[in-house]
């Protein structure tokens, strides 16, 4: 089971209290009606899917109830870190290095 | 390659067992093909071996990173059906039906099928009306499906409990007679060995790491573990893997990749005679031939590439099967693994032609794959030689998630997902 740290409550907690919301950092489109069809399909559907660290959301549902953001190796399944939404992106590069 | 027959069968036993010969080489790549299909498992090879047959092109290559067969062919719980709500997903699993049907006999290789019949349990008045709805849609679409009383259920299936105060009542079911289970590896064994008569190569352990295009933009061939290998066409059929595939060759797809868990029991002598699914407690049960109790679980919440999945899934699962069926409350589970599905945001699979000249694509079965082997194989096999869409997998585009057209079998839950 994972055990996954919620950055609002500061605590490390079992993979049940939580779930899983997609990837992150996928913005809407600011202006929907200017968007191109193929546009809508790359907001909508098309997913990175990566190997590797993936930019992801998760909820608190048992808990706090927020949403929040976390950085998570999809081949090892082990989180690089959790961070607040309205957290800037973390650069892959001092995540990587921070958790040699 | 040998015929087997009931006469081969008497020769080779007198002579020890010692004279069989290997069912298909272990071959070396050569410098280009004229199709190459990336993923060995029951769909590559089987759409190997539909090219070679009908279609007649043998310079055919089958690459895999591991050994054929290893992937999801060999980790799913070899259910077979095709009760799916909407046309186009009842007419390319039926024709996937179809073809299960003569499929021992057009390999000369038992794979074991056995139409021993789906039950899909209804526990509330959501699962009634919806179960209902797939019974009449299947029937207008010449599917066999029929819905049972929870008595009826009962009679067909002796080992479920059906007391009103069970903790999942069973208040009725939808029965697909024709539906049934394979044997998965000879499914993937049996293609291998038809294709390789054929004279398709069969390379394993060779992953492919990327797909090259010229620089008209058309495919020139793949980038593996054994060099730069030509090809005039390339086809993607690597389950779990196709968005990493996909992307070495500029497409991104609209797929997650999750893991899917199975278990077995130990074997135990015949007791369960059909396979059921409860689709609202996300399991589903038959017996193998061997004895062992086969029980499939759900997909993990988050998307992973790891072949495991996570614990709580399994125990959720093997609780809702003690429930159901009391009597296996004792069984001990001999051991689990994951595979990892691609699922798309419609639940329905992408089978047909990519943005990217000569590169197709078949990805996107999410958890229901195995019984789509023979008729994804088939049409991906008539989609690459005629370099245009079988009837059967037309609508399956990758468009569809542009035009907006999706065959939104999430929403009909005919799945386990």
């Amino acid at each position: 089971m994972l055990l996954i740290h919620c950055p609002y409550c500061n605590q490390t907690l079992p993979e049940l209290e939580f779930t899983y919301a997609g990837e992150a950092h996928i913005a809407r489109p600011a202006d929907p009606s200017s968007v191109s069809d193929e546009e809508w399909r790359d907001f909508l559907f098309i997913r990175t899917n990566v190997k590797g660290p993936h930019y992801e959301r998760w909820r608190h549902f048992h808990g706090c109830g927020r949403y929040f953001n976390a950085v998570r190796d999809t081949v090892s399944d082990r989180f690089l870190i959790t961070y607040k939404t309205d957290d800037p992106r973390p650069e892959l590069s001092k995540l990587l290095e921070k958790s040699k | 390659m040998t015929h087997f027959s009931a006469l081969s069968l008497i020769k080779n036993a007198l002579s020890g067992q010692k004279n069989w010969e290997p069912q298909w080489p272990d071959s070396e790549p050569k410098a280009e093909y004229d199709v190459i299909i990336v993923g060995a498992g029951g769909h590559g090879l089987g759409a190997a071996y539909y090219l070679a047959k009908e279609h007649g092109i043998t310079n055919v290559a089958v690459i895999d990173k591991g050994w054929l067969g290893g992937g999801n062919t060999g980790r799913n719980t070899t259910i077979i059906r095709s009760n799916y709500l909407y046309d186009e997903s009842a007419k390319l699993y039926d024709h996937a039906l179809d073809l299960w049907d003569g499929l021992s006999q057009e390999l000369n290789y038992n794979v074991m099928y056995s139409q021993r019949g789906v039950l899909m349990l209804a526990h509330n008045v959501h699962d009634v009306q919806s179960f209902q709805r797939h019974v009449h849609a299947n029937r207008l679409n010449g599917v066999d499906n029929v819905w049972l009383s929870a008595e009826e259920a009962k009679e067909f299936c002796p080992p479920l409990d059906i007391s009103p105060t069970a903790r999942y009542p069973v208040v009725g079911a939808a029965l697909q007679r024709r539906a049934g289970t394979a044997r998965h590896d000879a499914v993937a064994w049996g293609y291998a060995r038809g294709a390789a008569a054929r004279g398709v190569d069969i390379i394993q352990n060779c992953p492919v790491t990327a797909i090259r295009r010229g620089p008209d933009g058309r495919v020139t061939g793949v980038e593996t573990a054994k060099g730069f290998i030509g090809a005039k066409k390339v086809a993607v059929s690597a389950a779990g893997h196709t968005s990493v595939v996909m992307d070495t060759a500029g497409v991104r797809m609209p797929l997650e990749s999750y893991p899917l868990q199975a278990l077995v029991s130990e074997p135990i002598k015949p007791i369960f005679p059909c396979v059921v699914m409860s689709n609202s407690v996300h399991a589903y049960i038959s017996q193998s031939d061997k004895g062992e109790l086969v029980i499939g679980s759900g997909t993990d919440q988050y998307t992973s590439y790891s072949q495991r999945g996570g614990l709580p899934l399994i125990e959720h699962t093997v609780a809702a099967i003690c429930e159901i069926f009391p009597i296996f409350n004792r069984m001990r589970m001999l051991r689990k693994w994951g595979g990892i599905v691609d699922v798309t945001p419609d639940r329905s699979a992408i089978l047909g032609k990519t943005p990217v000249p000569g590169l197709y694509v078949n990805c996107g079965w999410g958890t229901g794959g195995f019984k789509a082997t023979p008729g994804a194989a088939h049409t991906l096999a008539w989609t690459v030689a005629k370099d245009d869409p079988h009837p059967a997998n037309a609508p399956f585009t990758l468009e569809r998630f542009s035009t907006g057209r999706l065959i939104d079998e999430a929403a009909a839950a005919a799945v386990a997902h």
